[in-house]
């Protein structure tokens, strides 16, 4: 993203206080999943018998064209495991809402792929969470980077450029930047990098997944070296404390210019936030998702000057805002204090300082052992 | 970075502006880039560059002045250079 301005001023104020739509926002189709990452955020697998059904997600779309929403980041869960998943996409596309999906690949045959390269507003973005199979399927599962590669190779020889490639940075890949750059330029495809979340099953993993500090270090190096030709979804704007911003929009977007849509309907702050701490409200509850865009306590509360709590006296609050909320409420520190991976160490002080005791569960969990925990298979 | 405000502008078929309180936001649906457009003043500028002759009419016609020229020249290469807008045959 960038910002064209002829006139000084702060954009970033204008976004903190909150949009009539969303720039763009994140739509989980279902919970239902082929694979079982380690570290997925919305603790996917079993569908949800709640879910939206074809109808209702049509009516979503009819509201974010009418919000002017200019595209959707739909996700799971696996949301190609839907039936209606491209009847879904094509109603989107055909009300000027575009679509970037994630996907694990397995579903991209060659006449998706074929499918795929033909249109102009959907994206496609390929999920994988290691360089080299060894890595990668030590979370996202045995044979997960075969299927990711074989779905790359099928959208590269249907001509589909500029494709996704999208990798959470984890302690076990932070070594492989490069070597992720060179699979992506392979595929005539775009690298994406994002920052691991202590969310969904990622609260279980996050001690021994999330980089070190001087992974970090090299991480911001790396992706200031690279500025705008890696995407990053603007999640690392907590590196901001090393001192130049990333590219990118500088801020947390919760509730504020992003959201998320689940796959029963809930609306949360951010992808990252599936919990009833932030929980705005539901597409079906009276007035949709306008509504609950526009009116709910929780988005308007988010929308209000934020307190800088004990970040209030680091000179570095400026640049990372006090990074991200979700990644302090699932760690179990304060929302308004230091990032657990806050980059000059007020962190780990604040981590230490944390009772040793139960961090909050995100909710809900549609593991699959969680459902056979719970006798319902 | 120039930009000839004497030629003719137009906004690129595949980018869709949506009106702000602060200005505006531009996508392109075919570079998925997302544009900020930080005055009003700028989406008038750019909504009329179909239906003037030239990238400084198009400014004139949305009232700006002469010494804010340069710096609205600067935010049309700008988005010039993203795609956003193109010149015209």
């Amino acid at each position: 993203m960038s910002a064209i301005a002829p006139a000084p001023g702060r954009l970033i104020d204008r976004f903190e206080s909150g949009l009539d739509a969303p720039i763009c926002l994140t739509w989980e189709l279902t919970y239902a999943c082929n694979l079982a990452c380690v570290h997925c955020l919305s603790s996917s697998g079993r569908r949800d018998p709640n879910e939206l059904s074809t109808e209702e997600c049509l009516r979503i779309v009819d509201e974010l064209g009418q919000m002017q929403v200019f595209y959707v980041n739909i996700g799971g869960g696996e949301p190609t495991v839907r039936r209606d998943f491209w009847e879904i996409v094509d109603y989107a596309t055909a009300n000027s809402v575009g679509v970037k999906f994630s996907t694990n690949g397995s579903r991209i045959t060659d006449e998706v792929a074929h499918r795929l390269a033909a249109s102009d507003y959907v994206d496609v973005q390929i999920s994988i969470d290691g360089a080299t199979a060894e890595v990668n399927d030590a979370v996202r599962g045995a044979g997960s980077f075969a299927t990711a590669t074989g779905a790359m190779e099928r959208l590269a020889e249907a001509g589909f450029r500029g494709f996704k490639l999208s990798v959470v940075c984890t302690r076990q890949n932070a070594g492989q930047l490069d070597a992720f750059k060179s699979i992506a330029e392979r595929y005539d495809a775009q690298l994406r990098l994002t920052r691991l979340r202590p969310s969904g099953r990622g609260a279980d993993v996050w001690d021994e997944l999330h980089p070190t500090a001087e992974q970090q270090r090299q991480l911001y190096d790396w992706l200031l070296a690279h500025g705008e030709e890696v995407l990053t979804g603007d999640s690392f704007f907590h590196l901001g404390a090393f001192g130049d911003s990333l590219p990118g929009l500088n801020l947390c977007g919760a509730g504020r210019v992003v959201c998320l849509i689940d796959p029963v309907g809930g609306v949360y702050a951010c992808p990252f936030a599936i919990h009833d701490e932030f929980l705005a409200g539901n597409v079906r509850d009276p007035g949709g998702f306008t509504r609950v865009w526009r009116e709910s306590d929780l988005f308007a509360e988010l929308r209000e000057p934020q307190s800088a709590g004990a970040c209030a006296s680091c000179g570095m609050y400026d640049s990372c805002r006090g990074g991200c909320m979700a990644a302090k409420f699932f760690t179990g520190l304060p929302t308004d204090g230091p990032d657990p991976e806050c980059v000059l160490g007020h962190g780990e002080e604040a981590l230490a300082a944390v009772a040793a005791g139960p961090t909050p569960r995100p909710s809900p969990d549609h593991s699959i052992q969680a459902v056979i925990r719970s006798g319902l298979i | 970075m120039s930009f000839d405000l004497d030629r003719a502008w137009r906004l690129d078929d595949q980018v869709s502006l949506r009106p702000e309180t602060f200005g505006a936001l531009a996508y392109h649906f075919g570079n998925r880039r997302l544009t900020f457009l930080k005055t009003r003043k700028l989406l008038d500028v750019v909504e009329s560059l179909e239906s003037e002759p030239t990238g400084r009419a198009a400014c004139l016609e949305a009232g700006v002045s002469e010494q804010e020229l340069p710096a609205y020249a600067a935010a049309l290469a700008r988005l010039a250079e993203a795609g956003m807008i193109g010149e015209r045959a």
